[in-house]
């Protein structure tokens, strides 16, 4: 064979290359689903346990609070779901990516000669679809709960602002599941982040009632201008200010995280 | 950038190669050639630093200093060259264990830019080269080691690599899976790959390589022909087994007295009921069963061993092979390079 060799010059790889790479990649994450029907359960259940569990445990004294009752808090809370959907699910993107990290198959990957970034970008893509098909339990059950879906453009331009945002925060996951060892520690770390930025939002309650400093932080948190977007465009308000804040944050996240990840993963020893 | 040296029939190139992690020294001033079309063996215990020479030079990671080449490329400056001409199948296996095997073989193949089609029959093709046909759609996970082992190799023969590197590859196989995968490993020495394989058995360096360099921490303490080496070590040791275990003595002191050029001395191993015989040429062989046959002593067994790597340290260094140290993977820890 080595008498057919010759000397490789081109290395740049096309973009359809690229394309190529990680379809292949996109797959092989794909078939994982296939041979492992139950790693979608946190894609099918979470949407319906969470919902459950708010409307109704939270349901009766928040929404007497917004001045109505168990109906109002769920116009309330469904568009903060699907904000916080976009947070909990990301961030198994970590660990699973850590998982696989330790196994030997990612030297193969990176001995191969493809864009290294394919096998990121395959990962952020097949998430992308998890995340959309959950998004997709998420309004059935809020729609079973007693969700009246007013204006369909605004739910849907809601879940794909969500997933926008979602696919940012992928890559701060992803980067923490390249540089740390363990997938039990990329799980912690992500808990440390996702839980302050998920109750120190307008998610589950309005911000009001929380102190200035509190409400400094909640007005700037991308998930209370996420849910906030969400309940102006499904609901009606004003959206201007959340949706610009929403996606500063999510072009912000991707520029930084992106390259850090990649070049993490490049680079990884 | 063009190849260092195109014309050369050296296939892998190494010079001075350092990696130290913290104060362990990996790697400690590696030097070693292999030539094209020959099938280098690197020898040494665990921790000697093989599996870090590997990785530097399939480049999943840099060294600290020194220089290496595959085919002609500089594994640290044209890494994207360098990864067109070679395969690999590490220490661990680098499959998608969830995958199954036709699926695996396939995203390598799709990964290596074939088209669909091409990549669909060359992917039957290596299944059924390595007897993997009838497991070809069944996941990884169930495979036994040996099926593992056999599709990792399936997996770094779909780019047909020039220069192979094969990482311990029968480290952990039992005796009848062992032979299987030399057999791979020879019918694609068959097809003119150069490989670099480590190993940790003088039975398997002697199966596959021509060559050998033996590693001990991290450095080079031997190398040269499997021939001259073995001659260095004191070569093969004959087992010889009397029908009647009361001839165990006679039979020893019989080879002793006889004067075969340059014989060392026999030693009885009651235990087993054989003699142990050092040789260091099939001309002493032949003239060991020449003496048995001559004195009509009757045998049920014959057989030679090579020695032990235990045996080669000791022989080549005066110590014996560092011990053992965690045999378990430590995952790598710092990054940055
Ligand atoms: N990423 C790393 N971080 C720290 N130390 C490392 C790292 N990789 C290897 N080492 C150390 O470098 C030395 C050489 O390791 P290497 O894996 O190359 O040995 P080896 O010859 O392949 O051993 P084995 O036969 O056990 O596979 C060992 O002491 C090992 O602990
Ligand atoms: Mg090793």
């Amino acid at each position: 064979m080595s008498a057919a060799a010759a000397t490789v010059t081109d290395t740049r790889i096309p973009l359809r290359g690229h394309l190529r790479h990680t379809g292949a990649l996109m797959r092989r994450n794909l078939l994982w689903i296939r041979q492992d029907p139950e790693s979608m359960m946190d894609a099918v259940m979470m949407p319906i346990v969470f919902t459950l569990l708010f409307v109704y445990v939270f349901g009766g004294s928040v929404g007497q609070a917004l001045g109505g009752g168990h109906d109002e808090y769920v116009q309330y809370v469904i568009p903060g779901m699907i904000a916080m959907m976009s947070m909990t699910l990301s961030q198994g993107v970590g660990t699973g990516f850590c998982q696989d990290f330790n196994s030997g198959v990612m030297d193969r990957f990176r001995s191969l000669p493809i864009g290294r970034g394919s096998v990121l970008i395959a990962k952020v893509a097949v998430e992308i679809t998890r995340m959309i098909f959950a998004m997709t339990v998420l309004m059935i059950v809020a729609v079973l709960v007693g969700f009246d879906i007013d204006n369909w453009g605004g739910m849907f331009a809601s879940v794909g602002l969500s997933v926008v945002f979602a696919s940012s925060i992928m890559w701060g996951f992803l980067t923490l599941g390249v540089i740390m060892k363990e997938a039990q520690a990329v799980q912690q770390t992500g808990f440390l982040i996702l839980i302050p930025l998920q109750f120190g939002s307008s998610i589950f309650a309005p911000t009001s009632s929380m102190p200035d400093w509190l409400q400094t932080f909640t007005d700037y948190n991308p998930l209370s201008t996420l849910a906030d977007t969400a309940r102006g465009l499904m609901i009606g308000g004003p959206v201007a200010h959340d949706l610009w804040v929403t996606v500063a944050w999510s072009v912000a996240i991707t520029a930084v995280m992106a390259p850090v990840a990649i070049h993490k993963f490049r680079t990884k020893n | 950038m063009t190849r260092i040296d195109k014309n050369a029939t050296v296939a892998v190139s190494v010079r001075g190669l350092v990696k130290h992690y913290g104060a362990t020294k990996a790697l400690d001033g590696v030097d070693l050639e292999v030539r094209e079309g020959t099938v280098m063996g690197v020898l040494g215990p665990n921790g000697a630093g093989k599996t870090t020479l590997v990785r530097i030079l399939s480049t999943l990671i840099t060294p600290d200093s020194g220089q290496a080449s595959v085919a002609g490329y500089d594994v640290v400056r044209q890494p994207r060259q360098t990864r067109r001409v070679i395969g690999l199948t590490g220490q661990y296996a680098s499959v998608d264990e969830k995958l199954s095997g036709w699926e695996n073989l396939y995203m390598i193949g799709r990964l290596l830019d074939l088209p669909r089609k091409e990549a669909r029959s060359r992917a039957d093709a290596l299944l059924e080269r390595f007897s993997l046909t009838e497991a070809a759609k069944r996941p990884a996970n169930t495979y036994s080691g040996g099926m593992r082992r056999r599709l990792d190799l399936a997996a770094s023969m779909i780019g047909r690599p020039e220069v192979l590197f094969l990482d311990e590859p029968t480290t952990g196989l039992d005796p009848h899976t062992r032979n299987e995968v030399w057999d791979e490993v020879k019918a694609m020495v068959g097809d003119g790959v150069t490989v670099l394989l480590t190993t940790q058995y003088m039975e398997e360096a002697e199966q596959l390589a021509s060559e050998l360099t033996v590693v001990d921490h991290g450095k080079v303490i031997a190398g040269g022909a499997i021939d001259e080496l073995k001659a260095k070590v004191g070569g093969r040791t004959l087992r010889v087994r009397p029908t009647d275990p009361l001839q165990l003595r006679p039979l020893a002191d019989i080879l002793d007295k006889q004067g075969i050029t340059g014989l060392a001395a026999t030693t009885v191993d009651s235990e087993s009921g054989t003699v142990l015989v050092p040789i260091l040429s099939d001309e002493q062989l032949t003239a060991v069963v020449g003496t048995v046959t001559a004195r009509g002593i009757t045998l049920s067994s014959i057989s030679t061993e090579l020695p032990s790597l235990d045996e080669v340290f000791l022989s080549l260094t005066g110590h014996r092979a560092s011990a053992p140290q965690d045999a378990v993977p430590t995952e790598p820890e710092e990054a940055a390079v």
